[in-house]
């Protein structure tokens, strides 16, 4: 898999050609959202770049981040770029194990010292070290060491962008996301469940590209992909905006393509590029399938009040507290009442018979 | 709270706990109040179904009397144009009717959004001008207290709010959406201890008036009331 090839070569080899290149840089030109005559330059440069270092780390996950990237589809120039970089360590997809991989990874830090890049997958558990360790030492060990000497840390996914499933309520590992732990190192959160596999792509060849990070959002996220909230993108907009919604996932409304919004459709508040970039190459997403979008590229979407509610509910137990409430205004209410009642008695009870005189006397 | 959604989730959970409470609990106590003060037992002998006349002083009490548009039609136009247009907002907007089906397990069709839009619009810029009335009218400048302008500020602000999560007039969505929500709640907490009252005490007033009046009726006839 490693060979010292440039990614031009590595490409051409792979039966891509020239035009399919040049055809990948000007999508990946305007998908960063760089004027279009710079898709000449991301090409040269992608083209003679030197195969960087990367580390992968895998913490609290699933893998699915990892997955979501490698069988996207069948071999697309972005996965052909993911096999160019130097993967130096990634627990699932090293052939070495144990000791012979945790060398590998020693190695590729001493060697680029500085100018590898870290990937991290997974939240880091707090509460006890114990809860996820890889060859005995804890994650935040590990991501504290990897970390120091590394040019940039990517955070793939929402767990290690915002602590993501381990992060849910009421976080039995005490889960944090890499920005809780790594603050001195340009971190870049690529958020998603899982994250969409040419935003990876597009950042790693962003990165390539430029040698910098490209600019990120209040979230850390990169803008060129995050601007936009599913709902401002979704092609279902139009039936939300003339108040048609599907009220069940098999009614009329359902089948004829209307608004999810009612059956919690959590577009309005994410953002992510679903609506625009698609997924497994562009043939559908999951509003499209029919699906309210979950908000997985957010922060604590686990927790955001169930995924079939619609996003205006309250997310508490409404029931109960109505319950309360009415029990104590009818008790304070009564009470008042009394109160009044006993007030009007005395008062009743303290009346004197007054007339002119007494004013005279009193004056 | 580090972000717009940890703060969303607070006014969505908590928050609107504590303001469901004191809205819920603030209302009986105020009503239960105002009925235990009790009156003195009417005597006459009802004429025609208490119920009946009750119902009729409600309905007929909400339009205007004739003549009085000409003596003041700024209050009457605004008066009236606010009232529907907040309404519309309030009542017919989906998202809207999606909370009090979840609440009260009771649902009606919604308007399109652009009639909802444009109502919240005339509903503040009616709020807007009845402020400017307010101020540059000598004697209603006078009466006026504190507590008017509070509720003036507690009503404007949910569809000031709304109006911005609406259009996604600033990033990100989850920030404005909880602060629209923020604003309704901050209503729903002084809702029963100020003049908002009037949306249920109204009712009550003319209901206790409609019957009383139902009983002066002379028989077989009734009065305008
Ligand atoms: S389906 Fe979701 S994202 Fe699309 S318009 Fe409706 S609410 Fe917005
Ligand atoms: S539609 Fe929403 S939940 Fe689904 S993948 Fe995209 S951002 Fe995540």
């Amino acid at each position: 898999m490693f060979t010292q090839d440039s990614l031009g070569k590595i490409l051409k080899s792979h039966g891509v050609s020239r035009r399919g290149f040049i055809k990948f840089c000007s999508t990946l030109t305007s998908m960063l959202a760089l004027h279009p005559a710079m898709a000449a330059k991301v090409a040269e440069s992608l083209e003679k770049v030197q195969r960087p270092s990367v580390i992968w780390l895998h913490f609290q996950e699933c893998t699915g981040c990892s997955e979501s990237l490698t069988r996207s589809h069948a071999p697309t120039i972005e996965s052909l770029i993911f096999d160019y970089i130097s993967l130096d360590y990634h627990e699932t997809l090293l052939a070495a194990a144990g000791d012979a991989a945790e060398k590998a990874m020693h190695e590729a830090m001493q060697a680029h010292k500085g100018k590898y890049l870290l990937v991290v997958e997974g939240s880091i558990p707090l509460a006890n070290p114990g809860f996820s360790t890889v060859g005995g030492q804890s994650n935040l060990d590990v991501l504290q060491n990897v970390a120091k000497d590394a040019a940039a840390v990517i955070a793939v996914g929402s767990c290690a962008s915002f602590g993501g499933l381990p992060n849910a309520d009421p976080n039995p590992t005490g889960a944090v996301s890499v920005s809780d732990i790594i603050k001195d190192k340009p971190i870049i959160n690529i958020s998603g469940c899982p994250p969409i596999p040419v935003v990876i792509t597009g950042v790693l060849a962003h990165f390539l590209t430029f040698g910098v990070l490209p600019e990120l959002d209040n979230l850390g996220r990169p803008k060129t992909f995050y601007a936009n909230t599913i709902h401002d993108r979704c092609y279902r907009r139009p039936f939300y905006d003339k108040g048609l919604f599907a009220e069940t996932f098999d009614d009329e409304g359902a089948k004829k393509g209307w608004c999810l919004y009612r059956l919690g459709c959590k577009g309005p508040t994410t953002y992510n590029a679903c609506a625009t970039v698609k997924w497994n190459d562009q043939t559908s997403w999951p509003v499209e399938a029919g699906h309210g979008c979950l908000g997985c590229s957010e922060p604590r979407f686990w927790d955001g009040g169930g995924f079939y509610k619609a996003l205006s509910l309250p997310d508490s137990d409404v029931r109960k507290m109505a319950g309360y409430a009415v029990a104590t205004g009818l008790a304070a209410g009564a009470i008042a009442g009394i109160a009044n009642k006993i007030k009007k008695q005395d008062m009743l009870k303290q009346h004197e018979v007054v007339s002119v005189d007494d004013w005279d006397d009193k004056s | 709270m580090n972000n717009s959604m940890d703060f969303l989730l607070w006014v969505k959970g908590p928050a609107f706990e504590i303001a469901l409470f004191i809205f819920v609990a603030g209302i009986l106590i105020r009503v239960i109040e105002i009925l235990l003060l009790g009156r003195k037992a009417d005597l006459s002998e009802a004429r025609s179904s208490d119920v009946r006349a009750g119902i009729r002083t409600v309905l007929n009490r909400s339009i205007p009397e004739s003549g009085i548009l000409k003596k003041a039609p700024f209050v009457i136009i605004v008066g009236y144009l606010w009232h529907i247009c907040w309404f519309i907002s309030f009542f017919l907007f989906v998202p809207h009717i999606e909370v009090i089906n979840y609440l009260l397990g009771i649902s009606w069709p919604g308007l399109p959004n652009q009639f909802v839009d444009t109502a919240a619009v005339i509903a503040m810029i009616s709020l807007l001008a009845m402020l400017i009335y307010r101020f540059n009218h000598p004697v209603l400048r006078f009466i006026s207290t504190r507590e008017d302008y509070l509720v003036w500020l507690v009503t404007f602000l949910p569809l000031l709010s709304g109006y911005f999560a609406f259009h996604h007039t600033f990033e990100p969505y989850a920030m404005l959406l909880g602060l629209h929500i923020l604003s309704v709640e901050l209503f729903l907490v002084i809702f029963p201890f100020t003049k908002l009252m009037h949306v249920i005490t109204v009712l009550m007033a003319r209901w206790y008036n409609g019957v009383s009046l139902g009983r002066k009726e002379p028989e077989n006839q009734e009065v305008q009331s």
